[in-house]
């Protein structure tokens, strides 16, 4: 298993996809940072219109507003990558090689899955840092209070919504490697799953009222957020859990079976 | 131990109505090079699909290096393989292609650089993929194919895309490899380069096997052609007649007589013309090459 974990390692640092994502979370981070805090005068500095005020930002919770601002966009990098890291071994005729090499299967599946997961901790953990970096180079033009930030209720909350972000960020990203392996090409793969998050859960959940809490984007994406009134945290995590459990099982046993025949 | 580096025992794959390999039955012995031919969609692919675990046989059963190919993973470590031409990330170099392949098999990372060197990419290790030429690629594909050491390698059109020195090279290279005990399995289109090296052919048509043995048997049993060319074009109607009226078939070919007949008779065909008053400038036994006698077992005409 640590061989197949190693090899997908060299593939995912390789210099165009680590540098490419580091360079694309830490731009999202210092954006998404930067509207809150540059536009704090402004009446709606953050997504659809919302408005956090320097107030609410001097709270201990202010410390992780900016990473979890982010934390929807981080699901949808994840995706990506699981999604094209994948489907590409098809894509490519390169799946031929690792069988010969590892022809135990399923070791193959959940060693990338292992290495996939690790590059995901590195990714949230850089937009952690620059997210929280930048909130406090900004704090002061908008006369935003950090003083309560490093308390240990600041501290708390900021692991609190670290462990949530990169929860529903791997839970994106195992969703995209199952699309992944269901349509064994990068290119439909990363589309079905943008078009479903972004488009189709949002359509659904405004047209039918209640039917949120049963789509499984929403309530990875809910993970994240830490839970909301209308949809609990706990009930997000299960009903994630379940979908991707089944998803998972569905296409591994594909992946176990299925002919490898390009 | 078995002394067996493949042997296959009506091995089948079904694909639809479509039967891609059809009661498939052959064996190649250890420290052999076996050439593996056959036209395109005869089933060489597949086959060799089946024999690495890639692809599920329908039925039939078939063993590599003493162990069923239901269970790749006890002969798999002692394979190296290139299927179907070089498959890696474009975005890679050719060295880190392989770290990823040898961290993946657990094989030592400095056997990256000594493959790449023999196979003549030392000084391109670190390219992109994606840059090198088709010749590089197959070079590349032959390199990741040496990493474990194998004691069986098979190969799948390795020639592809080389230059007549880059075939040369993967010639010798095969060569040298079965000399050390290493056994070949080689499919190629380049029967010229099979016949040189191959003493064991298998060769495939509509997804059967129509010969397996050693080469030489079946070059041997191929009918051998009387060449012959008379000094004044103007005998060449008597020699024809001779030649028939012998019970032989006779064909004019480019100001030449091919006579298909026993290489014994070229002497008594020789003293007949000798006595019709005819001198002949030429006379030679030839035997059919590997690529004719495959064209005569593999076309529909040949074959029925």
């Amino acid at each position: 298993m640590l061989r197949v974990i190693y090899a997908e390692a060299r593939k995912l640092r390789r210099p165009t996809l680590a540098l490419s994502t580091t360079a694309i979370v830490a731009g999202l981070s210092v954006l998404f940072t930067s509207l809150v805090y540059l536009r704090i005068n402004s009446g709606h500095n953050t997504r659809r219109g919302e408005f956090v005020s320097a107030a609410q930002l001097s709270q201990a919770t202010g410390i992780g507003y900016g990473f979890k601002l982010v934390a929807a966009f981080l699901g949808l990098v994840a995706l990506c990558i699981f999604a094209s890291q994948t489907a590409q071994e098809y894509t490519y005729g390169t799946l031929r090689n690792l069988l010969v090499r590892q022809p135990a299967r399923m070791k193959i599946l959940v060693g990338k899955c292992i290495a996939m997961v690790v590059f995901a901790i590195f990714m949230v953990t850089v937009t952690a840092i620059i997210t929280v970096a930048a909130s406090y180079l900004l704090a002061p033009g908008a006369k935003v209070n950090t003083n309560l930030w490093a308390t240990s209720a600041g501290l708390s909350y900021l692991g609190h919504t670290f462990f949530n972000v990169l929860l529903s960020t791997i839970g994106f990203g195992l969703f995209g490697m199952i699309l992944g392996l269901l349509f064994r090409s990068p290119i439909t793969a990363i589309s079905v799953g943008v078009l479903w998050n972004l488009i189709l859960e949002n359509i659904l959940s405004a047209a039918l009222s209640g039917s949120a809490k049963w789509l499984p984007g929403q309530n990875i994406s809910n993970i994240g957020e830490g839970g909301t009134i209308d949809l609990s945290y706990t009930r997000s995590l299960l009903m994630s859990a379940l979908y991707l459990a089944v998803g998972f099982a569905i296409v591994a046993s594909l992946f176990k079976k299925r002919d490898v025949a390009n | 131990m078995s002394n067996l580096a493949i042997s296959v025992s009506n091995l089948t794959k079904v694909y639809g109505e479509r039967a891609a390999v059809s009661s498939a039955n052959f064996e190649v012995p250890l420290g052999t090079i076996c050439g593996f031919v056959g036209p395109n969609g005869a089933g060489k692919t597949t086959t060799i699909r089946m024999l690495l675990g890639l692809i599920a046989p329908t039925s039939g059963t078939g063993t590599v290096l003493g162990h069923s190919i239901n269970e790749p993973e006890k002969f798999l470590p002692y394979v190296g393989a290139m299927i179907e031409g070089p498959a890696f990330y474009p975005a890679l170099s050719g060295a880190e292609n392989l770290r990823v392949l040898a961290s993946l098999g657990g094989f030592p990372q400095e056997r990256v650089m000594e493959l790449l060197e023999l196979v003549g990419l030392g000084d391109r290790a670190k390219s992109k993929f994606k840059t090198y030429s088709l010749g590089m690629k197959q070079r590349l594909g032959i390199a990741a194919a040496l990493l474990p050491n194998p004691r069986l390698l098979i190969l799948d059109e390795p020639t592809n895309g080389l230059d007549p020195s880059g075939i040369h090279e993967v010639r010798e290279l095969m060569k040298r490899l079965a000399a050390q005990g290493t056994s070949v399995f080689v499919s190629s289109h380049l029967l010229s380069e099979i016949e040189m090296i191959a003493e064991y052919l298998v060769m495939l048509r509509n997804g059967k096997v129509i010969f397996s043995g050693k080469t030489e048997s079946l070059l041997e049993a191929q009918q051998p052609i009387i060449i012959a060319k008379p000094e004044y074009a103007v005998d060449m109607p008597k020699l024809v007649a001779i030649a028939q009226q012998s019970g032989h078939i006779a064909s004019v070919v480019d100001d030449e007589l091919h006579v298909l007949s026993p290489a014994e008779w070229s002497a008594t065909f020789n003293r007949l013309a000798f006595e019709a008053g005819i001198t002949l400038a030429n006379l030679a036994t030839v035997r059919p090459s590997l690529e004719e006698t495959f064209f005569e077992l593999t076309t529909e005409s040949g074959a029925n």
